[in-house]
């Protein structure tokens, strides 16, 4: 498709605003499940999409089929006008042109094919390997997308998004009682980032067989301690799905609840969202809408200084544009989203914040995460007791669940190790798995609800 | 299906056949039509046009596989896969030959026609009669309909081809008083038109009646009853892993070896039916064309079959369930399709009346972030409520429930007798003995 054909759907509609996302895809997939290598697969795809916005309504037509652009422009913008009857409120930038072709130190992109089933075949071999264990789960993707966006303001844009994704996982197992430990691994593209972690992989497997001996917590509140990797996904599902305005800017409560200058935390606390932040997963020049990335604080000190926006967030609540709208691909529209989300890190040592506690959990690593905004509920890959200042005894996985207005409040101590985790993916609105990282030093965090049995 | 999309298909077929032992064809299309509500108010109208082609093949024994989202390079589909077989899995199965399936209705004329403006006036129905309860509401909805067509052929000379059509209502609503945020919300699936809003808005119209008292429980083990939504949210993402057949394999099933043993309570019985009528997961034959049938995974309380796919089912020395599924652009993989769970004998309402002090749970957030190969499930009480002697006297918060489902169900209390559907889920309200309940404050 060239760059004037795009230019010519574009012209002469009756829409207020019309953009045009057009989308190349290759992909890898390679899974391993047990002694056999399951899976091998190289998919690719092509596709766009219309999006057209008339007097505040939209109109959205995906596709696989490229031909008749000048017809999708027409059917999204009858669909926007049929909706739209009111203004139309969508924060000015400027048009941007600009070309990007971007790669990866080692891009995923250049590597065969060979090269990645035998790597995951080590990594595979590696947990197969540790005695006791008994099957294993390996799987490696990684996909590059060139995405090319115009719209009816003159912007112009090329972006290769290159994204490389990788999770092992041990089980073990003793008669009815099966336990299982993973890791998740990532990067922007550099395949390099996720080779050479045969000692962390082999540790994982271990864990799986002694999980089978450990015990459980019992529920209740407990003083936990998490590692870097667990708090950046606390840090995203606590907070960081909060700050997405796209749930606060026609809902009156939620803007006063979410007022800038709320103190959510004590003044040692820092949170931070950003694609402007390099060579994260989460990391672009220009976001879905052609509006360049940024670096946003979203708490400075314990107060509400900032939130993640899209053009039309940021119009109705009159607040600056963050290049935060992404799209998981040309099936959908792009809506609010993190980036790399990450708590910034303060002086205390780990030492010190577990040295304080009498009786508590530390948790590290991750399962999973999800969020209702006030409530969330995030859980532990790895759990220890704590006690008397030192770190016990392994226990079975532990769910962390609290609500943001009081959990901030209780965090108490940030550490001096600031950690970026970049495996996993974020899942909003159905577009799932985003690229995303997030991260924070150690923190500890006073009363926290655990769920254990 | 369109003449010239099967030209194309056989050829890539027969292109396949040059190259491989085996080889089949996965072609579908979805054409997708959402309306879509925020903030009360009516926000987006899509139309999603999608399809995806995907060649699987053996050479020297390997399997081979490639997708693409058009017809329009065959070539490169072909060598894709090609070159893919020689590092593929060992195929331990030989495609099917032409077979019966049976008729299973997932076609709505009155879905496919149904008009744009008549799925706004339904959305808006529906927001407008759940803010007629409570006006403060916030409202998000959607009406969406669409159809899918499907066409598998394969070198033994398989074929299938059906056609579907689907129809979603949902709403969700959210009420904030300070810091406490009250989520509600239901919807409705099937393969027919709905064009009834009454099932969905009296559903979140009890929800809001229910939560508008509020009510603290202590930290302890008691009763948790499970609703549909509860029952789904709760304990059927265990249930689902542990009776793939592909896990099963692994030997990392807890219900490996088990088959033919009671390992749940009498009460429960539990089906994969591909088969019933107009439900959004129904069909004739599966994504491998193998005929449809209802398997039963538990018969009172008894350990029954497991979930195979071609591939899996071969390596078990078993035969295939009808289960292969596809997911977007991946091979086939043993997957449920309409789980139910069958009803039994006891209302909520007669349960509720039992309970002294216990949890009625509506949705547990995050239950499934956990070991759940093991069994176990944590989660948030996101919408539950407190019963005391025998009455439910307000919504929980800062609420956790955990468990082992292969207790939790072992010792399964009460299977109730109103089931309904949650997704692609049947299942009545279940009542759990003594469940760990953790709470803040």
């Amino acid at each position: 498709m060239n760059r004037d054909m795009l230019a010519k759907a574009l012209k002469g509609h009756e829409a207020d605003y019309v953009e045009i996302r057009l989308e190349e895809r290759r992909a890898t997939g390679i899974r391993y499940r047990g002694r056999e290598l399951e899976d091998v697969s190289q998919p690719t795809s092509s596709g766009g999409n219309v999006r057209a916005l008339a007097k505040g309504g939209w109109g959205f037509v995906s596709f696989n089929d490229l031909g008749d652009l000048q017809e999708k422009v027409k059917l999204a913008v009858r669909q926007a006008r049929l909706v739209g009857h009111d203004s139309t409120r969508f924060a000015p930038v400027s048009p941007v042109k600009d070309v990007l072709q971007e790669l990866a130190v080692k891009d995923a992109s250049k590597v065969t094919l060979a090269e990645k089933v035998e790597m995951a075949g080590r990594y595979n071999d590696t947990i197969m390997g540790v005695s006791k264990v008994e099957s294993s789960v390996v799987v490696y993707s990684d996909r590059r997308r060139k995405v090319t966006f115009a719209n009816s303001e003159g912007s112009y844009i090329e972006q290769t998004y290159s994204d490389v994704s990788m999770r092992v996982t041990a089980m073990a197992r003793d008669g009815g009682d099966v336990q299982q430990a993973g890791l998740s691994m990532g990067s922007r593209g550099d395949f390099g980032q996720v080779e050479g972690q045969h000692r962390e992989v082999e540790e994982i497997a271990r864990r799986a067989v002694e999980l089978l001996s450990a015990p459980k917590a019992k529920s209740g509140e407990y003083t936990v301690v998490l590692d870097p990797i667990l708090a950046g996904v606390f840090t995203h599902e606590a907070f960081g799905h909060l700050s997405e305005a796209d749930f606060t800017y026609e809902n009156e409560r939620m803007k006063e609840l979410m007022v800038l200058g709320r103190q959510f935390g004590a003044r040692h606390l820092n949170i931070v969202d950003g694609a402007a932040v390099p060579g994260l997963r989460g990391s672009f020049k220009y976001d879905d809408e052609g509006v360049p990335a940024t670096k946003t604080y979203l708490i400075k000190e314990g107060v509400l200084v900032g939130r993640l926006h899209s053009r039309e967030t940021a119009a109705k609540m009159g607040e600056p544009t963050t290049g935060n709208a992404r799209a998981i691909d040309y099936q959908h529209p792009p809506i609010v989203r993190m980036t790399n989300t990450y708590i910034e890190p303060q002086k205390v040592t780990f030492d010190e914040m577990i040295s304080e506690i009498k009786e508590g959990i530390y948790a590290r690593n991750w399962y999973g995460g999800t969020t209702s905004m006030e409530m969330f509920t995030f859980s532990a890959g790895e759990a220890y007791a704590i006690r008397n200042g030192r770190v016990a005894e392994l226990l079975r996985p532990v769910v962390l669940t609290g609500n943001v207005f009081t959990t901030l409040q209780n965090i108490d101590a940030i550490g001096n190790d600031l950690d970026m985790n970049q495996g996993g993916g974020c899942g909003k609105g159905g577009q799932s798995p985003l690229p995303v990282s997030n991260g924070s030093p150690h923190i500890r965090i006073r009363s926290c609800l655990v769920g254990g049995a | 299906m369109d003449q010239s999309v099967k030209l194309k298909l056989e050829d890539v077929l027969s292109r396949a056949k040059k190259d491989a032992e085996q080889a089949e064809v996965f072609f579908s299309a979805v054409d997708d039509t959402p309306v879509i509500f925020e903030a009360n108010r009516l926000k987006q109208l899509q139309t999603n046009e999608g399809m995806i082609v995907a060649l699987r093949l053996v050479k020297n024994g390997r399997i081979g596989f490639s997708t693409a989202t058009s017809l329009d390079d065959i070539g490169s589909l072909v060598s894709r896969a090609v070159e893919v077989a020689q590092f593929g899995a060992v195929a331990r199965f030989e495609l099917p030959d032409r077979r019966l399936f049976p008729r299973v209705s997932m076609h709505d004329p009155q879905a496919e026609s149904f008009e744009i403006e008549r799925m706004v006036d339904l959305g808006q129905a529906l927001i407008d009669r759940v803010r007629g309860h409570t006006p403060d509401l916030l409202c998000d909805a959607s009406v969406g309909k669409g159809m899918a067509s499907l066409c598998i052929m394969n070198s033994k000379g398989g074929q299938a081809e059906f056609k579907k059509t689907f129809f979603v209502l949902g709403v969700e609503g959210n009420l904030i008083k300070d810091t406490d945020m009250l989520f509600v919300g239901d919807g409705e699936s099937s393969c027919q038109a709905i064009a009834d809003i009454d099932t969905v808005a009296n559903s979140v119209v009890r929800q809001l009646e229910l939560a508008k008292r509020q009510a603290s429980v202590s930290s302890g083990s008691m009763p948790v009853i499970f609703t549909p939504h509860g029952v789904v949210s709760g304990l059927i993402a265990p249930l689902t892993v542990a009776f793939n057949g592909r896990v099963v394999l692994q030997k990392v099933s807890p219900l490996m070896g088990k088959v033919g043993q009671k390992v749940f309570g009498e009460l429960l019985s539990l089906r994969d039916d591909p088969t019933l009528d107009f439900r959004p997961r129904s069909r004739p034959c599966d994504d491998e064309g193998i005929a449809s049938r209802n398997t039963y995974l538990v018969k009172h309380g008894v350990v029954g079959d497991f979930l195979y796919d071609l591939q899996t089912a071969g390596m078990a020395g078993v035969q295939s369930t009808g289960s292969g599924d596809r997911v977007g652009a991946s091979l086939p993989a043993p997957s449920t399709s309409n789980l139910v769970v069958e009803a039994s004998g006891v209302t909520l309402a007669e349960m509720v009346r039992e309970v002294k002090e216990g949890l009625l749970v509506e949705q547990l957030m995050g239950a499934s972030q956990t070991n759940v190969l093991g069994g176990d499930f944590s989660g948030n009480v996101l919408l539950g409520y407190k019963i005391e002697k025998g009455e439910i006297v307000g919504r929980v918060k800062n609420t956790v429930v955990s468990g082992n489902v292969y207790q939790a169900l072992n010792q399964v209390e009460a299977v109730g007798s109103e089931a309904r559907w949650v997704g692609s889920v049947s299942t009545p309200p279940i009542m759990c003995a003594g469940l760990a309940v953790g709470s803040k404050g």
